[in-house]
């Protein structure tokens, strides 16, 4: 694990998010909670995000996790990531 | 379920109402066949098929019984939608699009205003219309232009403008479920699904639908402005609905549709092998080959599409199982794989006849069958879908 605190993990999560996400406002602007498909993520974008928490964490999303309420916020891309890792 | 909604002359009724499948081959026999031709020549709205699948009470079919509908299965009216394509395609394309917005609002519409419309549409057999389709974004429905819009000082009230590129049947429906962005500064994919009836919607004609098949589908483009109250909005998010209901929905209505075109070919096909072999005693006909081929092909379509309706019928209330990548590719599949069979079949169907076929005053005419099957394509690209797919396969993991 390389996180060491939830913190550093939705940092590491933002930060790709800012990459790949595509989102209409500002990361910064969003908390933990807020609706990220709201906020813009199309599916599209989900697919780039979730190669990219591949990449980045060495882990593979198994089926159960591919839908929407797994990339619907922050927290709930954190949770995932924790999971697998 | 509020009991005020069941209308007790409805309810009595129940009884006497034909079966589906009976009412399907009447309507088609007496009305969608006498009157196809001349519906697409004209590119006019088949009215007397409607008409009599009105009495029939076969448009509120998918209306749960207490609501005063039939309670029929998706399967049920997927079926009618195929037998009625075998004489008007236009009749038939009419019936499915009605029943995806039917589903939609029987699966996502539990408000107390949103059980009315079921009601109301039962006990009146109401059309139903779609306008998803939109100048600026075409075919990719999941995207808007056009967002509900809050009317100042009047925060339960709302407006839409939509260039709506393409309604079938918009004149002739009681309401159309438009989609729209969920509000001014919402993203293009945040997306409501917005329930406007016609008398309290302006549609101002923008195109003329004069087209190689479904003429009589009447799919003019319209600038859509209506006027409403917050209640007509689904309360679920689009998404979801796209996902569980109207992308499955239309693929599954559609694919039998096609699949009833595909049969109608190869029965014309086969009707004239069994004349050829009368008159040519002791020969087989060389046609023959070909017709079992075509014969042994729709049996493999009709798998495909009858198969397919049974599995989404198995998950179709289990929403993680209907929120899975590999369920919106294999309903994707099913459009695609369809969709290419019908013009293959119709096309083969054709050529095993010949001449007969290719006659427009022959009782073995493949024309308007043709025509039609080449709509599969178009209504929504393939490319487009396929596209749509690709992406999910670059993360899916789970046996397709
Ligand atoms: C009979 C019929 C009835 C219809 N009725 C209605 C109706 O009642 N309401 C409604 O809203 N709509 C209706 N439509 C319209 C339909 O929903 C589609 O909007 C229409 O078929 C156009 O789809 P398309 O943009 O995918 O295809 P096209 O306009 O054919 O596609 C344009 C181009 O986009 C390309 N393309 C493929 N993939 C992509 C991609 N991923 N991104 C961008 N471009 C891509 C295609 O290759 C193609 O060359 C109807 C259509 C038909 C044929």
């Amino acid at each position: 694990m390389k996180h060491s605190t939830i913190t550093d993990l939705d940092a590491t999560v933002r930060d790709l998010l800012t990459r790949h996400g595509r989102l209409r406002v500002e990361i910064a602007s969003l908390s933990r909670f807020d609706d990220l498909h709201s906020a813009g993520l199309t599916s599209h974008a989900c697919v780039d995000l979730m190669l990219a928490l591949e990449d980045e964490f060495d882990i593979e999303f198994p089926e159960r996790l591919l839908k929407r309420q797994t990339f619907a916020s922050v927290a709930n891309l954190s949770d995932a990531v924790l999971e697998l890792t | 379920m509020p009991t005020t909604l069941i209308d007790p002359s409805a309810l009595a009724t129940i009884g006497a109402r034909r079966p589906l499948v009976d009412v399907a081959q009447t309507v088609g026999a007496e009305f969608a066949a006498v009157h196809g031709a001349d519906v697409d020549r004209h590119a006019r709205f088949p009215s007397e098929a409607i008409e009599a699948l009105r009495r029939e009470r076969a448009l509120g079919a998918l209306i749960p019984i207490s609501l005063g509908g039939r309670g029929a299965s998706l399967r049920e009216v997927a079926i009618v939608g195929e037998t009625l394509a075998r004489s008007c395609a236009s009749t038939a394309m009419v019936y499915a699009m009605h029943q995806i917005q039917v589903n939609c609002i029987v699966r996502h519409g539990r408000t107390p205003f949103l059980l009315e419309v079921l009601a109301d549409a039962a006990a009146h057999e109401r059309l139903f219309a779609s306008a998803t389709t939109e100048a600026g974004v075409g075919g990719a429905v999941r995207a808007s232009v056009c967002a509900v819009d809050p009317i100042p000082d009047q925060p339960q009230r709302f407006r839409i403008e939509k260039q709506a590129s393409v309604i079938s049947y918009g004149e002739y429906a009681h309401a159309i479920l438009a989609t729209a962005r969920r509000a001014p500064e919402s993203a293009a994919g945040d997306q409501s699904l917005v329930y406007v009836p016609r008398d309290k919607t302006t549609l101002e004609l923008t195109s003329e639908w004069d087209t190689f098949g479904f003429r009589g589908t009447c799919s003019n483009g319209f600038v859509l402005r209506a006027e409403g109250d917050r209640h007509q909005i689904l309360p679920d998010a689009y998404a979801d609905i796209s996902t569980q209901t109207m992308l499955p929905t239309s693929h599954v209505v559609w694919s039998h549709l096609w699949l009833g075109l595909a049969t109608e070919a190869v029965s014309r096909a086969r009707a004239y092998l069994r004349a050829q072999a009368r008159k040519t005693l002791g020969t087989r006909p060389t046609s023959a080959v070909a017709v079992a081929a075509l014969v042994a092909r729709l049996a493999e379509m009709r798998e495909l599409v009858h198969g397919a309706a049974r599995d989404y019928e198995l998950i179709a209330d289990d929403p993680e199982q209907l929120n899975r990548i590999g369920f919106a590719i294999r309903a994707n599949n099913l459009k695609i794989s369809a969709s290419n069979m019908v013009v293959e079949i119709v096309t083969e169907a054709m050529s095993a006849i010949g001449m007969s076929a290719y006659r427009e005053d022959s009782p073995y005419s493949i024309g308007r069958l043709l025509r039609d099957a080449h709509g599969a394509k178009a209504m929504i690209h393939n490319d487009r879908i396929l596209g749509a797919n690709a992406q999910w396969l670059l993360v899916a993991k789970e046996e397709l």
